[in-house]
C-alpha cells in the first residue's frame, strides 16, 4: 500500500469500508464530538478577544486586589484548554480508539 | 556579586554589557557540546529517509510531546512574550492566550488524522487524493515561506541576545555569532536528522521550562508568592515611570481590527506550521500523536503563565526604559530581569536556554523545510517518485546545507526586530495557506486539486502582500524613546494596508478561495478519497515505526 505504488492500484476494501454503516457511524460519532467541542472553544476564545478590544472598560476592572476581569478571564481560558484537553483525550482513549482500531482490523483481515 | 555588576545605570546605554560574557559563552558551550554528544550517539544509523525524515517513527507521546514544547517555545515564546507583557502589560499576555488555545486545533482536527494519513511531510497528506505534482510545489513553496518567516523571527532574536550578553555590540562581531549559531545548527541537522534534532529539542525544553519556573518562584517569593502585589507594583512602577497602566487593555494595539486579526492568526496558525505538523510523524501511532499534544499542551500552557509572572515582573524590578534602551529592546527583558534576579550567574544559565532555544527551533524549521524540498520537490517532482531513499536524504542534507546558509544570512538582516511580532506574521500566513487545505483535505469529501491550489496561493499571496503594505514594513511613527520607526524599512513609507497582521482578510480568504475553487472543478478521485478517509479514522495502512 505505498502511496507511491501507480494511482490505479485501487483498494476495493478501502470503498467497501468507506460505505459501510459502522464506518459511517464512526465518522459521525467523531464529527459529532469533535466540531462542537471546536465550535464551543473558538467561540469563547473569541468573546475573550472581543471583550479586551471592545470592553476595555470592563477587563481593567479590579476585582480582587489587582486581579482585573482580564486577567481573570485570560487565566480561564488556560483552564478551559486544560480540561477540553483532558476530555478530548479520555474520550478518544476508552470510547473512539477502540471502534477505530476494530475497523482497522477489518481492514486488515481483507488482505 | 561584585560592585562592578551591581552598577549597571537603570538607564542603560545602548553599548552596555549586562553579566560576563565569558560565563555566558561557558555556559552555552556546555550546552553544545553536551547535545552535540547526545545527537552522535542517538543518529549512528541514519540511512534510512524514515531515521531522517522522521527519527524511524519511534519516539514516545511524552518524548515527542515535550519536543514539541522545544520547538514552540521558541524564542518569540520565552523572550517575545515575556518583553510584551513586561512593556504592554495585559496586551502581551494575550499573545500567550491565543499561542496556547490554538493548540486545541491541531489536536481535536489535525494531528491525529494526519499521522495515519501522511509519511514525512504536510504536502503528504494534502496531496494524498489530489494531482500529485501541482499541489506538492504549492505546499512546498508554503512550507519554505512560513519556515522562512519563523527562522527570521529567530535569528533575530539571536542577535539580540548576542549584543545583549556578550558585549558584542559591532555589526562584525554580531554576524560572526549568528553564523556560529548557525554552523553548529546545520550539524545537528544534517548529521542528527530528525533524531537528532528532536533530543536536542528534547533537552532543550527542559531547561527552558525548568529555567522559567525558577524565576517565576523568585520573582514571587519577592512579593510574598502574592500575584496582586506583584501586578500593582508592576502597573505602580510603569506609571510613575511615565508610563500607562500595564493592567489596562490596549496599550499595544489601539486598533481593535488589529488585535482581532492578529488573534485569528495566532489561534489557527499553529495547526498549520508545518514544522509543528511534521513532528506528528515522529511517533508510531495516532494514538501516540494525540498523547504528545496533550503533553505538549500542558507544557506550553504551564510554561505561558510563567511568562506572565516573569513579564510584569521584569516590569517591576527592571522597569521599561532600561528594557527599550538595552541592545535587544523589547527581547531582552527576561535576560535583565535574570540579572536583577541572580546576578551573572543566573544570566548566564537563562542566555544560554534562550541560545539554546533559538538553536534547536532553527534546527527543527530546517529539517522541515529541507524535507519538504527534498520528498515533494526532488523526489516527486524532479525524479517523477522514482528517487531511492538513500538519494532523497542526500538531497535533504544539501538543502538543509543552503538552507542554513540562508537562515544565516536572513537572521544578519533580521537584527532588531521585534520577534513576537515576526512570529505572528509567520502564523498569519500558516493560517491562511496551510490551514484551510488541510481541513478541507480531512473533512470534505469533494475537496480537489483546483481548491487546494486556490486556497494555498491565494492564502500565500493576499498574506504576503498585505504584510508588505503595512506598518510592519513601512510608515509607523518615530518612537520618543529609541528614536527609530517600528516599521522594519526606516525613513520609507509606502503602506496602504492599515493593519499589522493581515490574518482578518487572508485566512477567510484562503478558505474562500478553497471552496470557490473546489465547486469550479468536477475533478473528485473516490479510490483515494475512501483509501484516505479510511485510513485517517481508523488508522489502517499508516505508516509504522521502523524497527532496529
Amino acid at each position: 500500500m505505498s502511496k507511491e505504488a501507480p494511482e490505479r492500484v485501487v483498494d476495493d476494501a478501502n470503498v467497501a469500508m468507506q460505505n459501510s454503516a459502522e464506518f459511517a457511524q464512526l465518522r459521525t460519532k467523531f464529527r459529532k464530538f469533535v466540531f462542537p467541542l471546536t465550535a464551543l472553544f473558538l467561540a469563547w476564545y473569541f468573546l475573550y478577544v472581543l471583550l479586551s478590544v471592545f470592553a476595555r472598560d470592563f477587563m481593567g476592572t479590579r476585582v480582587v486586589g489587582n486581579v482585573t476581569w482580564g486577567l481573570i478571564l485570560g487565566l480561564l481560558q488556560f483552564v478551559s484548554t486544560f480540561v477540553i484537553t483532558m476530555v478530548y483525550a479520555r474520550w478518544a482513549d476508552r470510547v473512539f480508539d477502540p471502534e477505530a482500531e476494530a475497523l482497522a482490523r477489518k481492514m486488515g483481515e481483507h488482505q | 556579586m561584585s560592585a562592578l555588576v551591581t552598577s549597571v545605570p537603570s538607564i542603560a546605554p545602548a553599548a552596555t554589557t549586562v553579566g560576563n560574557p565569558a560565563i555566558n559563552i561557558g555556559i552555552f558551550a556546555l550546552f553544545v557540546v553536551v547535545t552535540l554528544a547526545i545527537v552522535i550517539r542517538a543518529s549512528r544509523n541514519n540511512r534510512s529517509a524514515a531515521e531522517y525524515y522522521a527519527g524511524g517513527r519511534a519516539f514516545t507521546g511524552r518524548q515527542n510531546g515535550i519536543a514539541i514544547a522545544g520547538d514552540y517555545l521558541s524564542a518569540a515564546s520565552f523572550l517575545g512574550i515575556a518583553g510584551a507583557i513586561a512593556l504592554n502589560g495585559y496586551d502581551g499576555f494575550l499573545y500567550s492566550i491565543g499561542f496556547l488555545v490554538a493548540w486545541l486545533v491541531a489536536l481535536l482536527l489535525v494531528a491525529e488524522l494526519l499521522r495515519n494519513v501522511g509519511k514525512y511531510t504536510m504536502a503528504d497528506v494534502l496531496s494524498f487524493r489530489l494531482r500529485q505534482r501541482p499541489v506538492r510545489i504549492a505546499a512546498a513553496i508554503s512550507t519554505l515561506v512560513v519556515s522562512f518567516f519563523y527562522l527570521l523571527a529567530q535569528m533575530a532574536g539571536a542577535g539580540g541576545l548576542v549584543a545583549l550578553l556578550l558585549g558584542i555590540d559591532g555589526a562584525v562581531g554580531q554576524r560572526l555569532v549568528i553564523a556560529v549559531v548557525g554552523v553548529i545548527m546545520i550539524f545537528y541537522v544534517i548529521y542528527g536528522g530528525m533524531k537528532g534534532t528532536t533530543w536536542v529539542q528534547i533537552i532543550k525544553a527542559v531547561l527552558l521550562i525548568i529555567g522559567a519556573g525558577v524565576m517565576t518562584v523568585w520573582v514571587l517569593g519577592k512579593f510574598g508568592l502574592n500575584l496582586s502585589s506583584l501586578l500593582g507594583d508592576a502597573s505602580t512602577a510603569s506609571q510613575s515611570a511615565g508610563g500607562k497602566d500595564l493592567l489596562q487593555p490596549g496599550l499595544q494595539y489601539k486598533n481593535p481590527i488589529d488585535f482581532i486579526s492578529l488573534s485569528m492568526a495566532l489561534v489557527l496558525g499553529t495547526a498549520g506550521l508545518p514544522h509543528v505538523l511534521m513532528r506528528f510523524y515522529t511517533v508510531p501511532t495516532s494514538r501516540e500523536a494525540r498523547r504528545s499534544v496533550v503533553w505538549a499542551i500542558w507544557l506550553i500552557g504551564i510554561f505561558y503563565l510563567f511568562t506572565l509572572v516573569l513579564g510584569f515582573g521584569a516590569a517591576d524590578l527592571v522597569g521599561a526604559a532600561e528594557i527599550k534602551n538595552a541592545p535587544g529592546a523589547v527581547n531582552s527583558a527576561a535576560p535583565l530581569l535574570a540579572f536583577k534576579l541572580g546576578g551573572e550567574i543566573l544570566l548566564g544559565i537563562i542566555s544560554a536556554v534562550a541560545f539554546a532555544t533559538i538553536l534547536a527551533v532553527v534546527a527543527g524549521l530546517t529539517i522541515t523545510a529541507s524535507a519538504s524540498l527534498s520528498h515533494d520537490i526532488y523526489n516527486t517532482v524532479v525524479k517523477q517518485g522514482r528517487a531511492t531513499p538513500e538519494e532523497e536524504v542526500k538531497v535533504a542534507r544539501i538543502a538543509a546545507l543552503v538552507l542554513g546558509a540562508i537562515a544565516i544570512v536572513g537572521g544578519i538582516f533580521a537584527l532588531g526586530q521585534n520577534i513576537a511580532f515576526l512570529v505572528a506574521l509567520a502564523f498569519a500566513i500558516a493560517a491562511s495557506a496551510n490551514l484551510p487545505t488541510i481541513l478541507y483535505s480531512l473533512f470534505w469529501k469533494r475537496f480537489n486539486t483546483r481548491g487546494a491550489l486556490w486556497s494555498i496561493y491565494g492564502g500565500l499571496v493576499s498574506a504576503i502582500t498585505l504584510i508588505i503594505f503595512s506598518p510592519v514594513v513601512s510608515g509607523k511613527a518615530i518612537d520618543p524613546v529609541t528614536k527609530k520607526s517600528p516599521s522594519m524599512l526606516q525613513g520609507v513609507d509606502f503602506h496602504w494596508f492599515p493593519l499589522d497582521n493581515p490574518g482578518i482578510i487572508s485566512i477567510p480568504l484562503g478558505f474562500l478561495l478553497g471552496y470557490i475553487g473546489t465547486v469550479t472543478s468536477k475533478e473528485y478521485n473516490a479510490a483515494k478519497y475512501a483509501e484516505m478517509e479510511v485510513r485517517s479514522l481508523t488508522g489502517h495502512g499508516a505508516e509504522a515505526a521502523t524497527h532496529h
